[in-house]
């Protein structure tokens, strides 16, 4: 079967909310309902096929193409099948996704997998603030699955992370891990300033030196038996981190934030 | 039926359903992970008076482990779910979470779920962090050499206990070499334990006792000694009988383990000494699973 493909046909000068347009909304509907299914636009509600030229019928399998930084809500709770972008995307990607998988060949905007369950989704480019975070006011993030992005990521990834796997290959931004109830962040580039502020439980995993806070222990060099079984689970990835060369056993161990429970981890590559 | 001078009895091994359960330890090197293995099977005999029988299956090559260590694989019975998950709970603390350099996997991916790691955790006293790694959670529990990783819980599953077969030599030497021949022949077997002192049992039982307190006592009819004084299994040569005991997975584990153990000693042949080969029974009330040794060896 053919997947179901949307092709943008112009870039409207307003977002547009993508959130109709995922597998459980589409199961079931003939061409001519998708075709019919309104997408909030600014304040205007604009049909499918005004937007988009619309090809295939795989539900299971969605490919947006000449996708731009406007489209907001891509895979928002999706259960299941896989959505392939082709170009950047707005805000919200996998907003409270559940099962399947999402990959973006380009750029994503703020909260990209915010509140997400399970899944796994991929960014090729660069990710925004709040990656895997929680929406403002609420108090829990990520709860599982797997993000990985290839490029830089903003401020605030993993805010009020629960559980679940976020793998940066670039840099992040400030506030990295901040409010971490739990979960497992690993950063193969740089990191900013305020790594894993108020994070109660939780794991930083680096392959730089980080600038720490005042409120993380030293806990010495350790060599963790977990961290083999962890390099393992990634080497079905399509990324640096499922390299051999890229597995370390060997860390640094800095205990914190001591400001709050104290229970999180920075673990730092020994080089 | 005669393989090498051997006498194969046209009778039949009963074994009885029980519970099982399969643990991977693994170590800094497959020294440790032995030690360790060998202090968490201990005491497991027979559920007689040990609660459950365990034993060692076999030594695992680190590409084979988790964690890429040297590894040791250990299978736990018991005859209820309850008391396999007790068994494992205890043996687990005391013997692995205590060794050294240890660190303890699941050995069964399916099945009913039992603790493993799950409980041993409170040892790290609120400072263990759980990890779930592709749908596996671990617990990462502090300890005074680093970090005792352990899989949160392993697979129970059905499985066959008491499968047997008793070897009937012209001297106590040569059935024990007998035996031991068999036991290294049957330690390639995947999926079976032999759960007694390296794998040979020299006090056969029968069931009940002329003492009401105790629910079996010595095989009498296999008791060489006792030739003249009971109703003796034994001709006049035989002068010493070893018996073999075997828990598997599944009745056909037992099948290959058998075979394999009883090839082993009729390769011996009554040049060795070896003259009889034979098994336990009980008149086939007590257990749904027969081991009849002719089949087998045909």
């Amino acid at each position: 079967m053919s997947a179901l493909t949307f092709k943008l046909k112009y870039r409207p000068d307003q977002r547009v909310d993508m959130s109709p347009l995922t597998d459980h909304n589409l199961t079931h509907l003939e061409l001519p309902d998708i075709a019919a299914i309104q997408l909030q636009c600014g304040k205007r509600k604009l049909r499918v096929d005004e937007l988009f030229n619309i090809s295939g019928y795989d539900t299971q399998n969605i490919v947006i193409k000449n996708s731009f930084s406007k489209l907001d809500f891509i895979g928002k709770e999706m259960a299941g099948g896989n959505i392939r972008v082709e170009g950047n995307v707005g805000a919200y990607l996998g907003f409270g996704m559940k099962a399947g998988e999402i990959k973006v060949r380009g750029d994503a905007g703020l909260y990209a997998a915010c509140e997400m369950k399970n899944g796994y989704l991929e960014i090729d480019g660069n990710a925004g603030d709040f990656l895997g975070a929680a929406l403002p006011g609420n108090k829990m993030g990520m709860k599982g699955g797997t993000i990985l992005v290839k490029g830089n990521v903003g401020e605030r990834a993993g805010d009020h992370m629960r559980r679940g796997y976020i793998l940066i290959e670039g840099n992040v931004g400030d506030y990295c891990g901040s409010r971490m109830t739990a979960g497992t962040i690993a950063v193969m580039g740089q990191t900013g300033k305020f790594l894993g502020y108020a994070m109660r439980r939780g794991t930083l995993l680096l392959w730089n030196k980080p600038q720490l806070q005042a409120t993380f222990n030293d806990c010495g060099v350790h060599t963790l038996g977990f961290l083999p079984i962890l390099f393992a689970s990634f080497k079905k990835l399509d990324s640096s981190f499922a390299d051999a060369s890229a597995a370390f056993n060997r860390v640094q161990r800095y205990a914190g934030d001591m400001a709050e429970l104290g229970r999180g981890e920075v673990l730092v590559k020994i080089s | 039926m005669i393989l090498n001078g051997v006498a194969i009895d046209a009778t039949f091994a009963e074994a009885f359903p029980m519970k099982a359960t399969r643990a991977i330890i693994t170590a800094q090197n497959e020294k440790w992970a032995m030690i360790s293995a060998q202090a968490m099977t201990g005491f497991a005999t027979s559920v007689i008076a040990c609660g459950c029988e365990a034993g060692i299956e076999r030594v695992l090559h680190p590409s084979e482990t988790p964690d890429g260590r040297p590894g040791v694989s250990v299978m736990i019975f018991a005859m209820g779910g309850k008391g396999l998950a007790k068994q494992l709970e205890t043996r687990a603390g005391q013997c692995v979470l205590t060794s050294p350099t240890s660190a303890l996997f699941a050995g069964i991916d399916g099945g009913i779920r039992i603790p493993l790691g799950k409980n041993l955790r409170y040892f790290g006293d609120g400072f263990q962090i759980a990890k779930v790694i592709a749908g596996k959670r671990y617990w990462r529990v502090p300890v005074m050499d680093g970090e005792f990783l352990a899989e949160a819980t392993t697979g129970q599953v059905d499985a066959v206990g008491g499968g047997n077969f008793l070897v009937l030599a012209e001297s106590q030497p040569q059935a024990l070499a007998a035996c031991e021949a068999a036991i290294e022949s049957m330690r390639k077997v995947p999926n079976v334990i032999m759960p007694f002192p390296g794998g040979v049992v020299r006090s056969g039982s029968k069931v009940g006792s002329k003492y009401p307190a105790l629910n079996a006592s010595t095989n009498d009819a296999f008791c060489p000694t006792l030739k003249g004084m009971t109703k003796t299994e034994l001709s006049p040569e035989i002068e010493a009988v070893m018996e073999i005991v075997i828990d598997g997975l599944a009745k056909e584990d037992i099948d290959k383990a058998m075979k394999a153990g009883i090839q082993a000693v009729c390769e011996l042949g009554s040049s060795h000494g070896i003259r009889r080969i034979s098994a336990g029974n009980y008149g086939g009330k007590l257990g749904p699973f027969h081991f009849h040794l002719q089949e087998i060896m045909s």
